[in-house]
């Protein structure tokens, strides 16, 4: 569903993706783990174009994202993002934040559209918010209106970047719980966070990066009972038991 | 002979500052000054969008060709302007005159449109980028995400610039005397003329009527602008 051939990618003088290559199968979910700075919000980003690439190749659901003929636009309606940051419209509400790109673009009626966009609302556990404001949202909420804006367009991929590191800690729970429950329909996920938990119980696959090189990849059982790089080690260490 | 200042000369010629000598001649006075601003400030609104958004392009050239504009009308004084067009709309309507009307109203756009981009452009400069990666991670197109996502929120962050330029413009409309448009200082100047001696009553009248006007119009901004603060999501 998604391959990474070759990939590098520089910000200036910083090689932040490294010669990266990867194969995320449909209906997996990946959870792409690392220490701040090592690459792994440019590489997901790098999935639908957020941040191009200078070399290598990405094939998104069988499309050449460098390939001219590749209309990003469509592909990109293909591919649901949720940001640490949430990024609602401020000046919607929560069902219409929901319902603007299926209008626009899939051409749904206004009936159509604010029906499918309440049937997500309940899913996510929000249907009595419809018409707030993100403003008048916690930030698990808006994480979650923000998820379910990202599914009203019927996506084959779902990318996380961070989607939990913004939130105080009881509202995780929350967000990952709608993450888990997409996780078993089958959808293919990548998930960028430090929630090792989630990685755990959830995941398929668990990738380690740092310096934008992909040290590990391995099942979260391998990769937790047995990291093999020490750099992986020593980050577990840190993100497991932080005060020793 | 009276020593103080004697404002009947006001009283007297009341309608003609507002409305100048209509019936009998074409409409001038405060009427006119605000009709000048008003039609410039609808055109100028679109011309500044307009400017505004090529600024933001993502072609260069195009980018850089508009900067280039923009920044020559700004290096120039108003009044340079309205002289500009005086003898330039003319030539390009092929010798036949324009109405002097248009010859101001066509100036005051060219040159507010000009700072309005900058207004247009500081706007939408300050909408979050994670807002535009959010619209385009959901397919809408470039275009669209101006459309429905960055422009309403950047729009509401600029009326009171808007109104503040506004302000501006109705202040501007006085130049528009030196090419003999009669709205409000031209009226006051015929009247002064007319009447000779009281150039301090009537000029303080003008500058109270301006003031008035401009002072209704700030204040209108300062309440818009707590009314629109914006309900920061993040």
């Amino acid at each position: 569903m998604i391959k990474f051939q070759g990939v590098h990618k520089w910000f200036k003088d910083l090689h932040v993706l490294n010669d990266v290559n990867l194969h995320v199968k449909q209906g997996d979910v990946l959870v792409v783990c690392g220490p701040s700075g090592s690459g792994k919000s440019t590489l997901i980003r790098a999935v639908n174009k957020l941040e191009p690439i200078q070399k290598g190749r990405i094939i998104v659901d069988g499309k050449d994202l460098s390939d001219a003929k590749t209309d990003i636009n469509q592909l990109r309606a293909e591919i649901g993002f949720v940001f640490q940051q949430f990024n609602l419209y401020p000046h919607l509400t929560a069902l219409k934040n929901i319902t603007l790109a299926p209008i626009k673009i899939r051409k749904l009626s206004r009936q159509e559209a604010e029906g499918q966009a309440t049937t997500l609302l309940e899913r996510v556990g929000l249907a009595d918010k419809r018409d707030a404001y993100p403003a008048q949202l916690s930030g698990g909420q808006q994480q979650r209106v923000a998820i379910a804006r990202s599914l009203a367009m019927k996506p084959k991929i779902m990318l996380f970047d961070e989607p939990t590191s913004a939130l105080d800690p009881e509202m995780i729970g929350e967000v990952l719980q709608v993450m888990q429950g997409l996780a078993h329909t089958g959808m293919t996920l990548m998930v960028v966070t430090h929630e090792m938990g989630f990685a755990r119980e959830v995941a398929d696959r668990v990738v380690f990066m740092d310096y934008g090189v992909i040290l590990e990849e391995a099942t979260p059982e391998e990769f937790f009972r047995n990291p093999r790089h020490e750099r992986a080690q020593l980050f577990l260490k840190e993100i497991l038991s932080p005060m020793h | 002979m009276n020593p103080g200042l004697d404002f009947s000369v006001i009283w007297d010629n009341l309608t003609h500052f507002f409305i100048g000598t209509y019936p009998n001649g074409p409409i001038g006075g405060i009427i006119l000054t605000l009709y000048l601003a008003f039609v410039a400030l609808i055109l100028s609104f679109f011309g500044g969008l307009i400017l505004g958004l090529l600024c933001v392009s993502s072609h260069r050239l195009i980018r850089y060709a508009t900067l280039a504009v923009v920044n020559t009308i700004r290096g120039i004084p108003l009044l340079m302007v309205i002289f500009w067009m005086f003898y330039l709309l003319p030539a390009l309507l092929g010798g036949h005159s324009a109405p002097e009307n248009w010859t101001v109203i066509a100036a005051l756009t060219i040159f507010t449109s000009a700072y309005m981009s900058q207004i247009v452009q500081a706007g939408i400069d300050g909408i979050p980028k994670g807002q535009t990666e959010a619209a385009l991670s959901t397919g809408l197109h470039p275009w669209q995400s101006m459309v429905y996502v960055i422009l309403p929120q950047a729009l509401r962050n600029m009326i009171p610039s808007f109104v503040n330029q506004f302000v501006s413009m109705i202040k501007d409309t006085s130049l528009a005397f030196i090419v003999g448009v009669s709205e409000l200082t031209h009226v006051a100047t015929q009247i002064s003329n007319r009447t000779m001696v009281y150039p301090t009553e009537i000029f303080f009248f003008v500058a109270c009527i301006y003031f008035v006007i401009c002072f209704a119009f700030t204040s209108l901004s300062r309440w818009l602008e707590t009314r629109l603060a914006w309900r920061k999501a993040i």
